[in-house]
Order: C-alpha cells, then sequence, then structure tokens
C-alpha cells in the first residue's frame, strides 16, 4: 500500500522558502499569487492489504519522526 | 575533568571541540555513534557539523543514532550535556531541549562572529560571565531560527533557561537569523544540558579572532 505524508510547517511560522518562491513568481510575472508554502512529501510503500493499518502506522510514524509537532503539520493521504 | 565528544557520520566540529577542551585543561575523548558506554565522563559534548547530512531536519535522524539513546538517559539521570551548533538541533529534536529550529529567515548560512549578550548565568555553563556582558562568538549555520510557543517561553524567562541572545557591539539586540527573542541559547530546566549555536570552540585564540569561549568551557571545569 502506498501512503503519502505530506508535512508543512505550521500556519503561525514563517516559512522562508515559501516567501522566496513567491518573490521568485512575482518576478516572472505571476502577479495573483498571494502566499506561496513549501513542504514536503514523503511516500511511503508499507506491506500490508489493511489501509486502516496502513494509515495508523504511517500516523505513528509521522508523530515520532517524519514530522516535527513543535513546528509541522502533517496529513496522510493513501495513494493506492 | 573528562569530556565526552560525540561523533555522528556528518560531525565537522569534534576536532576543534576537543582541542578547545584540552587547552582549558580537561581531558577529551571521541565517541563514536554506535558507542554505549558514558561512564567516566563528567560532560558530553554534541558538536557542530551535518549529522546524518541533515536529512529530513537537522538532527532529526541522529537522534535515533545508538549513542544518543545513552545520552538521553545521562542527562535524564543529571549528567552535564552541551551541544553545539547541530548539537543544540540534536537536543531539540530528542526532547532535552524545548523548541525547534527552523531555516534562517533570510535564507542564508550565515558564517562571522556576532555578539551576544548573557541573559542568564545561573548555571554551571555560564557562571564565569556576567549577566549584561556582551561576547563575541563566531556564529555557523543554515538554521538557526528558534521557534518556541509563548507559554513555554514564558516558563523558559521564567526558570532562568534563556542563556544567550544575539545582539550588536553595544548590546542592542540584532537578530541574524529570525530566532524568537534573538535567542541564541538555552538550557533545560534542570540547568545541566544546554544548547547554543554559537561556537565557543572557534573563540580560543586571540589570533583567530577572540577568546570568549575560553571563559564559558572552563564553567564546566568548576
Amino acid at each position: 500500500m502506498k501512503i503519502a505524508v505530506n508535512v508543512h510547517l505550521k500556519k503561525g511560522v514563517l516559512d522562508p522558502q515559501g516567501k522566496a518562491v513567491l518573490h521568485a513568481l512575482e518576478t516572472l510575472g505571476f502577479k495573483d499569487v498571494k502566499d506561496v508554502r513549501v513542504g514536503k512529501q514523503i511516500l511511503l510503500e508499507i506491506d500490508t492489504a489493511d489501509k486502516q493499518k496502513a494509515i495508523e502506522e504511517a500516523k505513528k510514524m509521522a508523530d515520532e519522526l517524519l514530522a516535527n509537532p513543535v513546528i509541522e503539520n502533517y496529513e496522510i493521504e493513501v495513494k493506492e | 575533568m573528562k569530556v565526552g565528544v560525540i561523533v555522528f557520520p556528518g560531525t565537522n566540529c569534534d576536532r576543534d571541540t576537543k582541542w578547545a577542551f584540552e587547552k582549558i585543561g580537561a581531558k577529551a575523548e571521541f565517541i563514536w555513534h554506535t558507542e554505549h558506554n558514558l561512564n567516566g565522563f563528567d560532560l558530553i559534548v554534541l558538536p557542530g557539523g551535518f549529522s546524518y547530512g541533515d536529512y529530513l531536519r537537522s538532527g532529526a535522524i541522529a537522534r535515533f543514532s545508538p549513542v544518543m539513546q545513552n545520552v538521553i538517559e545521562f542527562a535524564k539521570k543529571g549528567g552535564y550535556v552541551l551541544g553545539i551548533c547541530n548539537g543544540f538541533q540534536i537536543l531539540l529534536e530528542s526532547h532535552l531541549l524545548p523548541g525547534a529550529m527552523t531555516r534562517n529567515e533570510n535564507l542564508h548560512f550565515i558564517s562571522k562572529f556576532h555578539h551576544l549578550k548573557v541573559i542568564n548565568n545561573n548555571n554551571k555553563f555560564l557562571q564565569n560571565l556576567n549577566i549584561g556582558e556582551i561576547i563575541n562568538i563566531p556564529i555557523a549555520h543554515a538554521e538557526g531560527n528558534y521557534k518556541v510557543d509563548e507559554d513555554l517561553l514564558k516558563e523558559m524567562y521564567d526558570n532562568e533557561q534563556v542563556l544567550l541572545k544575539y545582539c550588536d557591539k553595544d548590546g542592542n539586540e540584532l537578530n541574524p537569523n529570525g530566532s524568537v527573542d534573538s535567542i541564541a541559547g538555552i538550557c533545560n530546566k534542570e540547568k545541566n544540558v544546554f544548547g547554543l549555536m554559537p561556537h565557543p570552540e572557534r573563540a580560543m585564540e586571540s589570533i583567530l579572532g577572540g577568546v570568549d569561549g575560553i571563559r564559558m568551557l572552563e564553567g564546566f571545569l568548576k
């Protein structure tokens, strides 16, 4: 089963990479872009057919390692 | 005094750190990240560098290395632990110190001497320095933008855990990286675990720019 863990900085935490990308987009002429947040996606291939179990495992992984709860939020997405 | 300098794959300030402690008269030994025995050490230092290539987040992988399980146990028993730069990041990821690090606000890797103001000295590390004193110590990091939530920050001030802040030569707050309240160094509530982004081990020789690191490290000798 393929699971994606999407990690983003929390709302109140300034995202300097997002800011830099925003400025670059403005330079390119994309004037409508209001805000950019850069996150990361971690793709997991878990050896189980049990969707619920896979989601629970991924959640544990995110809490313990993949995300830092002080500054980051995550969401889990089942790919296939 | 016997100092253990932990070496992870990607650590690069280990030799400077060992040399710095030997210079002030301590015995120092390297401890490879796969080792477990911390018996006989009075201070464990996590030096700067890029442990495990800074993969995922700075310090995130080092936290799970074999020796860190013993360092955590050592700290919980009251042993003295000092984390410099990447070492500080590892202590945050290991939850031995409160808060987290993010990328510098201006996205640059900043490498230069920077003035610091001593905020609290009621601890072993900074006991030789005076409150309000301004010292000059090199910084060299890309992820030194310290973050902690307001409630915890207040608690840290109340417990004298905020140790050092970035400032200019006259002591006015000057924030190079976006850290909350320009914080450069902290300790835990029990005052046996210390973390700072600046590198005291690089301020040990006047010919190399300054000696303010000496009095900091000498705090551990007393």
